[in-house]
């Protein structure tokens, strides 16, 4: 239900405060509105720039394409070393967000419903993943992996990026699982169901929405980080945002190419986003804490 | 929710703990055992007990970039904590297409890599090809990020307000969903003001979620390295140097692996300590209001 809604039955018995609530609507309106655009205008700035011509770029400032060109879009489409980069972005977010999920839900299931010797201390642990500062870790991080033997495979990365996809993985979805009652369980093994099936069967369909919004964390963190899948990959797995830094030349920075670089990852995001637009907010709601 | 004492619930968290230990245990190991020894090579190492930590808590440089680096973080959650909930207070509510698109294009900043987002500001910022800087110079501002260190340093500021405000947001528009229609009611018949209704019906029941929006804002910018390593490489001078540019600097400009590595134990435990201070205060604050 609206805000508004709620406030109608207050409104019709004094009409003095609708003028009031309306212009509080409004100011608050108007803070949004003034972010949104300062959000947008950067990456306007971008999407104008991915269909300049260099010249163009150079030459002066023009606030929309005068001789708009698909040719930075086209390079990135027809050279293998730019859109593999896109390739290898995708399959390995991808792959972590599946071996994520996978290992994630039994794990959210037992933090939700038992207690058991250390469950907050495992909790803890995990969360801490995330406060250790980069820098010094990617070289053993950079052994490891090459030692294993999966230096620059793409699980090397989905693997590398579960240190902080799987803690925020379990947060989530331990979340959607505290909302579903006990008694549904309880229900489901005196009908006698096996875990494994009431899990498949029952359980997960129940929490789609959960999973659905666990996905597009997942995707989103693995898609921005950088310096790990750097690190772990030379050629064969190199995602685009490392790809990225090739553009500057003897001839200089190409611009144009690096903008429509830039805009084509932005997109995807984009993409997976508009899917789950309804559940976002609610995926944090509902974490413990 | 009533939970069941059972051991047994182990055995569904193995997997997590394997798949997370893989990653995290063998790297933190190795760089406690490089923060007591000197590396000159493979196989070319010796004991030199504590010595990296007396390196690292003595540096006069250190000291600076862990001022500035404070001072910056504290400076993005005074910015972004409460402007991310004057504008989750703005957003509309219910499933209109007004909504969909307030939270899609709020959330797009979020899904950019790190370093496009130093790029898109790098082109923004520019003075003759980008339209803020171009700005500035048109209203008579010598505006150049690359060697004025105040610039600098304002724009990495507003660059990160750009890219994470939307985080608080989300996480506070969350919140605020959650409150039931009927406390609006009745604070309207109460004849609550404005300020009243915030102070004790909107912001306790943003409690839980504005915990999470420190704790991961805290953590991400005193951790902050690939957007101001893109936009400034750490300059002009030192002045956009912050912790883990310090750090890099050390341990792949210098290849002072000891002493780098000594530095991320310090780090890692600073990071630990602000987050576990700033849970305490927030929960113990939310605990004296429910009374």
């Amino acid at each position: 239900m609206s805000k508004a809604a709620v406030l109608a039955p207050g409104s019709l018995a004094a009409p003095a405060n609708i003028r009031r609530s309306s212009a509080r609507v409004s100011n608050r309106t108007i803070v949004l509105v003034c972010y949104i655009v300062f959000l947008m205008l950067p990456i306007y700035w971008m999407v104008n720039m991915s269909f300049k011509t260099n010249e163009e770029i150079l030459s002066g400032l023009t606030l929309y394409p005068h001789n708009p060109t698909l040719r930075n879009y086209a390079i990135i489409f027809t050279d293998p070393s730019w859109y593999s980069g896109y390739i290898n972005s995708i399959y390995y977010v991808t792959l972590n967000t599946i071996i994520s999920l996978t290992v994630a839900l039994p794990a959210a299931y037992a933090f939700s419903r038992y207690r058991f010797i250390g469950d907050k201390h495992v909790f803890f642990w995990l969360l801490t993943n995330k406060m250790a500062p980069p820098a010094v870790f990617l070289l053993p991080f950079f052994q490891l992996y090459q030692t294993v033997g999966l230096f620059d495979t793409h699980i090397a990365v989905a693997l590398a990026h579960c240190l902080f996809n799987v803690p925020l993985a379990v947060w989530i979805l331990e979340g959607f699982m505290s909302g579903v009652p006990r008694e549904i369980d309880e229900m489901a093994y005196i009908d006698g169901y096996s875990f494994p099936r009431f899990f498949g069967t029952v359980f997960l369909p129940m929490i789609r929405a959960g999973v659905g919004v666990t996905a597009f964390f997942c995707f989103m963190f693995s898609w921005v980080e950088l310096l790990l899948a750097r690190t772990l990959t030379s050629v064969d797995a190199k995602p685009i945002a490392a790809t990225m830094t090739r553009t500057v030349s003897a001839s200089g920075m190409d611009w144009g190419l690096l903008a429509a670089a830039g805009v084509l990852t932005i997109l995807p995001g984009a993409l997976v986003i508009w899917f789950v637009r309804n559940y976002i907010a609610k995926g944090f709601a509902l974490g413990r804490v | 929710m009533d939970k069941v004492q059972d051991n047994r619930a182990w055995f569904l968290i193995i997997p997590v703990f394997l798949i997370v230990a893989f990653s995290a245990v063998v790297p933190l190991m190795t760089v406690v055992n490089y923060s007591v020894q000197e590396i000159f090579g493979p196989g070319q190492t010796f004991f030199v007990g504590t010595e990296w930590f007396e390196a690292v808590l003595k540096d006069e440089r250190l000291h600076d970039a862990l001022v500035r680096q404070i001072i910056y973080s504290l400076a993005v959650l005074a910015i972004e904590i409460p402007l991310g909930i004057l504008i989750a207070l703005g957003m509309p509510g219910g499933r209109s297409a007004k909504t969909s698109l307030t939270l899609v294009l709020l959330a797009l900043p979020l899904l950019i890599p790190f370093n496009v987002v130093g790029t898109i500001w790098q082109i923004f910022g520019r003075g003759d090809i980008g339209l803020l800087g171009a700005t500035f110079r048109a209203i008579g501002i010598d505006y150049n990020y690359t060697n004025n260190s105040a610039h600098a340093w304002v724009t990495v500021l507003v660059m990160d307000v750009w890219h994470w405000t939307s985080l608080v947001a989300l996480l506070c528009y969350a919140g605020l969903q959650s409150i039931p229609p009927a406390f609006y009611q009745a604070a309207k018949i109460d004849g609550a003001s404005k300020w009243a209704v915030f102070r004790y019906i909107q912001l306790p029941k943003m409690r839980g979620v504005l915990i999470i929006a420190v704790l991961l804002r805290f953590m991400d910018s005193f951790m902050i390295y690939t957007e101001p390593f893109v936009l400034t490489g750490g300059g002009p001078g030192n002045s956009t140097t912050f912790l883990s540019q310090y750090l890099t600097q050390m341990a792949v400009g210098q290849f002072d692996i000891g002493k780098a590595a000594a530095f991320s134990i310090v780090y890692f435990l600073i990071v630990l300590l602000f987050s576990f201070i700033f849970y305490t205060i927030i929960t113990r604050t939310g605990e004296g209001e429910k009374k």
